[in-house]
């Protein structure tokens, strides 16, 4: 048995979900290789190297994966899938986008979104926004699937020694090609690994209001996250949306201010440690979920906490 | 040029799902159902960009049991020009569902797909992906913007750290994100008119594909549920519990 698993990076760095999915992996059992696809990705290649657990990384350059695109990505896995017994992705916007073409050019079942790796071929996964989790058993000769980085751990990215290998890069796929991105410039750190998170929703009324909430996240070195609702009225940006069709996102506080706590919210925290909500309605279905709420008008109660936190 | 869009039957997404007592899936029978919200956004795109005069015909295809006739209707309602049922009542995965529109696009040649993300359900975010795959159609997901440029799109995507936009030649199969478009209702005398439109129903087994699965559901559960926690009177108490009890701050 041996595992695959196509590494993201960026900034020459890897992206904390891969080391997650390296832990499903060694739940898994057998042996780990990574596959680095980049453009000038030997640094990142060495890096993968130095993850606890992994055994082999391969490394294909090329400018064609420069820019993540899915049609060049699903190729190169499925020309060094030969010999797997599993293919893992992590769950992220990325890896969601070439997970079930790799399945489909194999001709098996994506597996998206595990959260707990029962045996080498039966896993579990949550279905309608996480209400119902399905557990499911495959019979295909190999698994592809995609892991949910908040259900497992970051295996160490340190101590490891696999050797590094150059492999064959495919060809550039001429249907597609990579324009450009808009990507949110912030000094707080990323919303799925944050060890806090601070999420406001339609109740914070705008998004010059959302400075209240940056304020807080800044005391608490927290990310700040939101509602649909307030993505939608353009609070804030798209990335910042948690949820069933957002992040999901499991830290140790979630403190959610102005959310009414939809099934469709809850599904991208209600795996978070220790839930707070802030909201004036006593009756908000956020309350069933949170450890500790306070009926409050958040105008009132952002200030006094953003005062209680200094002292 | 046609466009197909995917229109799926799912629980709605105002009802909480159940699972039954058995063990075997989510309770179906007497809830209410509908279209999958990310397929009412991808029949909007649809529409508008026949009605920006880039498409002549859009056909609305869904794959389930009969009742997803009417979910075709809706999708007519809005304004599709005609429907496709591939009837089954398995529940069929992602694989077995691209390898189906795979075969209505050999037959329709549409130069477009529109998909939903994922549906609601299962949420599996996999069958526009597959499609892709399988029939060498550019692939474009999660798409907040669609614009025209020739035989060209440039789809604006919603990634994890923001927005990206890329450009894919026609034929191209696009998977709707939430804030693509706000989805039109259909009015009454369109929901009469829609009746009238054609609505062709497919066996599955006529279609000659294998939509057998390698993948089974042994048992679906309820997940944990949380303990109940308590109400604080004040932002000093709830600071209180935060430092002292649960210690997370
Ligand atoms: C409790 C439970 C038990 C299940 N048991 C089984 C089982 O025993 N065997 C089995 O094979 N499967 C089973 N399934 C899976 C099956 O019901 C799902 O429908 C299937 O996996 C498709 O996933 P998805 O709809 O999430 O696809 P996604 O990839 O999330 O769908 C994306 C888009 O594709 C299009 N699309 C998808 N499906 C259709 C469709 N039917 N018609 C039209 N357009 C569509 C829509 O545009 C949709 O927005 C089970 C699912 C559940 C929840
Ligand atoms: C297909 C689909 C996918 C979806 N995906 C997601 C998703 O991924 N993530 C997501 O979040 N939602 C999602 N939704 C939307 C979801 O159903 C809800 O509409 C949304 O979460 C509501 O956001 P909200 O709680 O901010 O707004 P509301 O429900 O309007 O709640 C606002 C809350 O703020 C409180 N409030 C107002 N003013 C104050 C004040 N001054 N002080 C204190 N409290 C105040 C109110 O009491 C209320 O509880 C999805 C919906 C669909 C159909």
């Amino acid at each position: 048995m041996s595992t695959l698993i196509l590494v993201e990076h960026e900034g020459g760095e890897i992206r904390p979900a891969t080391l997650s999915v390296v832990t499903a992996a060694a739940a898994i059992g057998g042996d780990v290789h990574l596959l680095v696809a980049g453009s000038d990705a030997a640094g990142v290649a060495d890096k993968a190297a130095a993850i606890t657990g992994v055994s082999k990384v391969m490394l294909a350059d090329s400018p064609a994966y420069a820019n993540e695109l899915a049609e060049n990505l699903s190729a190169l896995v499925v020309k060094h899938a030969e010999g797997y017994s599993h293919i893992l992705f992590a769950a992220t916007a990325a890896g969601k986008n070439v997970m079930p073409r790799v399945a489909a050019l194999l001709d098996v079942s994506g597996i998206s979104d595990i959260i707990e790796v029962k045996s080498e071929d039966t896993f579990v996964r949550p279905i309608y926004a996480g209400n119902a989790l399905a557990t499911v058993k495959s019979s295909d000769s190999v698994k592809v699937m995609g892991v949910r980085t908040t259900a497992f751990d970051a295996a160490a990215a340190e101590g490891g020694s696999a050797s590094v290998e150059t492999v064959e890069a495919g060809e550039a796929n001429d249907k597609v090609s990579f324009v450009g991105q808009e990507l949110s410039q912030s000094d707080r750190p990323e919303l799925t690994s944050a060890d806090i998170v601070v999420s406001g929703g339609r109740g914070m009324q705008s998004g010059e209001n959302f400075a209240m909430l940056d304020d807080i996240a800044g005391k608490l070195n927290a990310a700040v996250g939101a509602s649909r609702a307030a993505v939608d009225a353009g609070f804030v940006p798209n990335e910042y949306q948690v949820g069933q069709t957002g992040k999901v996102v499991a830290p140790d506080l979630y403190l959610a201010v102005g959310i009414s706590g939809a099934i469709q919210h809850l599904a991208g925290m209600k795996d978070s440690k220790v839930i707070v909500a802030i909201n004036k309605d006593e009756e908000a279905p956020i309350f069933q979920v949170a450890d500790y709420g306070l009926v409050a008008d958040l105008f009132d109660a952002l200030p006094e906490l953003s005062a209680a936190l200094d002292s | 040029m046609k466009i197909i869009v995917g229109v799926k039957r799912v629980l709605d997404y105002n009802v909480k799902a159940r699972v039954k007592a058995d063990k075997s899936g989510i309770e179906l029978a007497n809830v209410k159902m509908s279209m999958n919200p990310f397929d009412e956004i991808a029949v909007e795109e649809a529409l508008r960009i026949k009605e920006a005069g880039n498409a002549d015909e859009v056909i609305a295809v869904s794959i389930g049991p009969s009742q997803s006739q009417e979910t075709i209707r809706t999708a007519l309602a809005m304004g599709a020009d005609r429907g496709i049922l591939i009837e089954t009542d398995e529940q069929l995965q992602p694989l077995a569902i691209a390898k189906l529109f795979k075969h209505l696009v050999e037959k329709e040649e549409p130069g477009l797909v529109v998909l939903g993300k994922q549906a609601i359900d299962d949420d599996s975010n996999q069958t526009g992906q597959m499609l892709s795959a399988m029939t060498g159609m550019s692939q474009a997901t999660f798409a907040s913007k669609v614009e025209f440029d020739g035989d060209h799109l440039k789809v604006t995507r919603e990634v994890d750290a923001g927005l990206e936009s890329i450009k894919v030649s026609l034929p191209s199969i696009i998977t709707a994100d939430l804030r693509l478009n706000e989805p039109r209702y259909a009015k009454l005398p369109n929901i009469m008119k829609a009746k009238k439109k054609p609505l062709e129903v497919i066996p599955v087994a006529d279609t000659g594909v294998d939509v057998s699965s390698g993948l089974s559901v042994v048992e679906v559960n309820e997940p944990p549920k949380r303990e109940a926690g308590i109400i604080v009177n004040s932002v000093a108490e709830l600071v209180e519990k935060l430092r002292n009890e649960a210690k997370v701050i």
